[in-house]
């Protein structure tokens, strides 16, 4: 006896119906881990990569971002700017949230209110935003009170909650960390993205379900994604090697060239749009921890550039990083908006005479002696980095003194202080990815502009670089709606901070994942991993 | 005897609130966690507020006591990681610590004081100098090493054993448990041998040090001359002399499996309170640490508190003496 096709999915849903059971071909369990758990189920809890990825499968954005980070559709079937300060977003019909109910422009509007409200992490994308109303059951127009061309942007990562669901259990607002009550939206979801979830138990497991009424044809062919945190690295690779998780986000550095070898495992390594990079206090008349008393040497443009000139990245890319690096020389990476590849080259290298001769012709014929911090837990193999550059310093007369600690700690010393005070530094090292925009303005504002209590630019300048003209570009591309005219003043102001050695960019360093040969997955740029890629075969 | 635990008692609140009090002032050691809270462009204005309205500007002494009054009344706070309430991210936590450290104990007593037994009473036997071989390996090798690599063995070479996590558990109530599925039970294994293996040598060598005193001395050879049996002699007159240092070690170690399952709970991503109190270091997660500080230091001062009461079961000299004074050093 032979059946075609049709018969035996019609005998198998017959077999399912009367027994009762998943047919076990098609239950496609894909396990895996990360070093740390999701803080919360709630969106808006924490801006911070891993949680908003691992949301976005509950939670559908609005606007999401494809493989290669550019927007498309999701929620939103249509969304622009009916004049400067006026965007309005067309609201998907026939979309369903997890518990049936149909998705309309009052879940929108809720849900972007409770992103800017209390409790939330996610105000800063509302700066510009003056009103947010409905239009109909199936259109949310958005007033702002300036120009804003990266709205959409940034709201790209928003996803978007049920309101009779939140109202209903109590979490119109995200958890208040000041009080002692426990917050619905925590351990619960309810959004109408691919998967569903089905359990969570924070620190322990979490489950999610593919959600079969998805409005878009799933790429997956998943069924249940079972999340589990394992903190130490090499408990992370033995499960992988044992099969006991299909996939692991975080691959220990060390273990990357172990994990290649093995039969049943792919490592998979690309470009992460954070970029790591040094800074200077350029702004203080005499440095915190220098031997130089009463001037600055930073604030002299040939000291900066004697040190660009002969920190050597490539070398830091071989020793250090194991060729897991992709060295830079602008603060924005491939990927983002606004970066500029033609700018994108290293000045040569300076030999260590050379080097010397620029600092005795800026006054410093013996070199100086100066402090450095570093994180040593932030970026991958940071303080190593670190040790390098002290030592690359030391052939040309620059002492370096490397003081180098736990994240919580380092940044409490370094960063700008509440009065925007200089970080109690003198040379440092942070990595910055515009995470919100995915545009090179955010880098502009928070790193390059001239720090300023009124108009909030420049927060995390920490060495206080200031050149005014670029402080003007980077204001006028922050409302500027022509992308031509946009593109020019990003250009320009990319090399005035490049040409001024404003700061030392180092490189993108990789994201290293690893998974298990019979998985496909799509690894993003920005480090998100979005479920609805991935393939058991 | 009611005096003797009521003074305890007293005694206890006091360590307590020392505990606290030290804990409180290492804190700011820990680092900002507002830093950790926030997303990277949240405004320096932002960052100085939500500071404040954790009262973390203030002084150790005052958040000590702030934080003793709302935990007097049950309130723990919030996490700063999960914004989850303390409580009961604890209370969720702790069966999964219980049931590792009792299997692991189990293992050390059951496996550690029959060894101990057997190489006291025949030390120079091959296998003894066997034993005392394997012992060394498990007081000298670190706890993350050997958990290692009995998942390389068994769970990456043999595929006999899951690598990590508690498998399937069971919801009783509030509890969670390991016992009553398969993969539970199996799951238990290697992260028990693991923080097992040293309490078992120590188990091991002392009972074997205390038999090979006790075999000496007098009122054995009298047993024997009496005519009793070998069994009789080794566990009734023997083993039970030895075991009142057993009980105290076996108690002490006890709360160390406890609180220091930490590493193992971290090699086995077993989410016990061990981890959870990993998680929260390095996330200056406060409110977490100081529950979880305030919690061992109870379950020391508890467990303290037994043992000095078992004395009073196995040793009769000091239910005759009422001998409270000589032991509460312990």
């Amino acid at each position: 006896m032979t059946f075609n096709l049709r018969q035996s999915v019609a005998l198998a849903a017959i077999a399912c119906a009367v027994f009762g059971v998943a047919p076990m071909a098609q239950a496609k369990t894909f396990k895996w881990a990360n070093s740390g758990d999701v803080s919360s189920m709630d969106p808006y809890a924490r801006q911070e990569t891993f949680l908003l990825t691992f949301t976005s499968n509950i939670y559908d954005p609005l606007i999401r971002r494809d493989k290669n980070l550019k927007l498309e559709p999701a929620l939103a079937t249509k969304w622009g700017q009916s004049d400067p300060t006026t965007w309005f977003f067309d609201i998907r019909p026939g979309v369903k949230f997890h518990d049936g109910s149909p998705l309309t422009a009052d879940d929108i509007v809720f849900s972007l209110n409770r992103a800017n409200g209390p409790g939330s992490n996610m105000q800063s994308n509302f700066v510009s935003v003056k009103e947010i109303k409905k239009d109909g059951d199936m259109r949310v127009v958005v007033t702002t009170k300036y120009p804003d061309p990266l709205l959409a942007d940034k709201w790209a990562a928003l996803g978007m909650m049920s309101k009779a669901w939140a109202e209903k259990n109590n979490a119109q607002n995200s958890a208040d960390m000041t009080k002692n009550e426990e917050n619905f939206a925590t351990r619960n979801a309810m959004g109408t993205g691919p998967f569903m979830l089905k359990e969570r138990r924070a620190g322990e497991k979490t489950i999610l379900v593919n959600n079969p009424n998805w409005w878009d044809k799933p790429v997956h062919n998943l069924t249940e994604v079972i999340f589990t945190p394992v903190s130490n690295p090499a408990t992370r690779v033995a499960a992988l090697k044992a099969g006991d998780i299909d996939m692991t986000y975080e691959v220990p550095p060390a273990d990357t060239e172990s994990l290649k070898k093995e039969a049943n495992v792919k490592v998979l390594e690309g470009p992460e749009t954070r970029v790591v990079f040094l800074g200077f206090d350029q702004e203080r008349p005499e440095l915190l921890e220098s031997n130089v008393k009463g001037k600055n040497p930073f604030k002299d443009k040939k000291v900066r550039e004697a040190i660009h000139r002969s920190i050597d990245v490539e070398a830091i890319k071989r020793t250090v990083m194991r060729g897991q690096s992709f060295p830079t020389n602008l603060m924005v990476a491939p990927g983002i908006n606004g970066y500029m590849k033609d700018l994108d080259k290293r000045p040569a290298l300076l030999k260590p005479d050379e080097a010397k001769k620029m600092l005795a012709d800026a006054g410093y014929p013996n070199g100086f002696e100066v402090g450095m911090d570093c994180p040593n837990d932030r970026y991958v193999n940071d303080e190593k980095i670190c040790q390098a550059v002290v030592a690359m310093l030391a052939k040309i007369g620059v002492k370096v003194n490397l003081k180098a600690q736990t994240r919580n700690l380092y940044f409490a010393k370094i960063l700008r202080k509440n009065d925007l005070a200089p970080g109690e530094t003198s040379f440092y090292m942070l990595g910055w990815s515009p995470a919100q925009t995915y545009d090179v303005h955010n880098v502009f504002e928070a790193l390059i502009q001239t720090p300023n209590k009124a108009t909030k630019k420049g927060q995390f300048n920490a060495g206080g670089y200031s050149n005014p003209e670029l402080d003007k570009l980077a204001d006028a591309m922050e409302q500027e709606t022509d992308k031509k005219k946009r593109d020019d003043m990003i250009a320009k102001a990319t090399k005035l901070y490049v040409d001024d050695f404003a700061y030392i960019p180092l490189h993108q360093q990789a994201l290293v994942w690893a998974a298990r040969k019979n998985i496909d997955l799509v690894q993003r740029a920005d480090n998100s991993f979005p479920l609805w890629f991935v393939n058991v075969k | 005897m009611i005096a003797f635990i009521l003074r305890r008692m007293l005694q206890s609140i006091a360590v307590l609130l020392a505990v606290g009090l030290v804990a409180f002032s290492l804190f700011r050691y820990v680092g900002d966690p507002i830093n950790a809270m926030v997303g990277q462009d949240t405004s320096m204005e932002d960052r100085a507020l939500l500071r404040e309205k954790l009262g973390l500007n203030d002084s150790p002494p005052v958040q000590f006591l702030r934080f003793i009054v709302n935990a007097a009344r049950g309130n723990f706070g919030l996490s700063y990681r999960t914004s989850e309430p303390v409580g009961r991210l604890i209370a969720e936590r702790i069966p999964a610590t219980l049931e590792l450290s009792f299997c692991a104990a189990a293992f050390a007593l059951f496996i550690g004081i029959p060894m101990g037994v057997y190489t006291g009473l025949y030390p120079r036997h091959w296998s003894s100098r066997l034993f005392q071989a394997v012992s060394l390996i498990g007081i000298s090798l670190p706890t993350f090493l050997i958990g290692i690599l009995l998942i390389l063995i068994f769970a990456v070479s043999l595929h006999w054993l899951p690598s990590f996590g508690r498998g399937e558990t069971v919801q009783i109530g509030w509890w969670t448990t390991n016992f009553l599925t398969i993969s539970g039970l199996k799951a238990l294994i290697l992260p028990s041998i693991t923080l097992g293996l040293f309490q078992l040598t120590l188990l091991m060598r002392l009972v074997r040090s205390e038999m090979l005193e006790v075999m000496r001395t007098d009122y054995i050879k009298f047993a024997r001359a009496r005519g009793l049996t070998n069994r009789a002699i080794n566990f009734g007159h023997a083993l039970k002399n030895t075991l009142v240092p057993v009980i105290t070690v076996t108690g002490l170690q006890l709360g160390s499996l406890i609180a220091f399952a930490i590493v193992t709970e971290t090699v086995f991503a077993w989410p016990g309170i061990g981890q959870l109190f990993i998680q929260s270091v390095q996330f200056s997660d406060i409110p977490v640490m100081a529950a979880y500080l305030l919690l061992i230091g109870l379950l020391f001062v508890v467990i303290n508190l037994v043992v000095d009461l078992l004395y009073f079961v196995v040793d009769p000299r000091l239910r005759s003496q009422g001998g409270a004074a000589r032991v509460s050093g312990h």
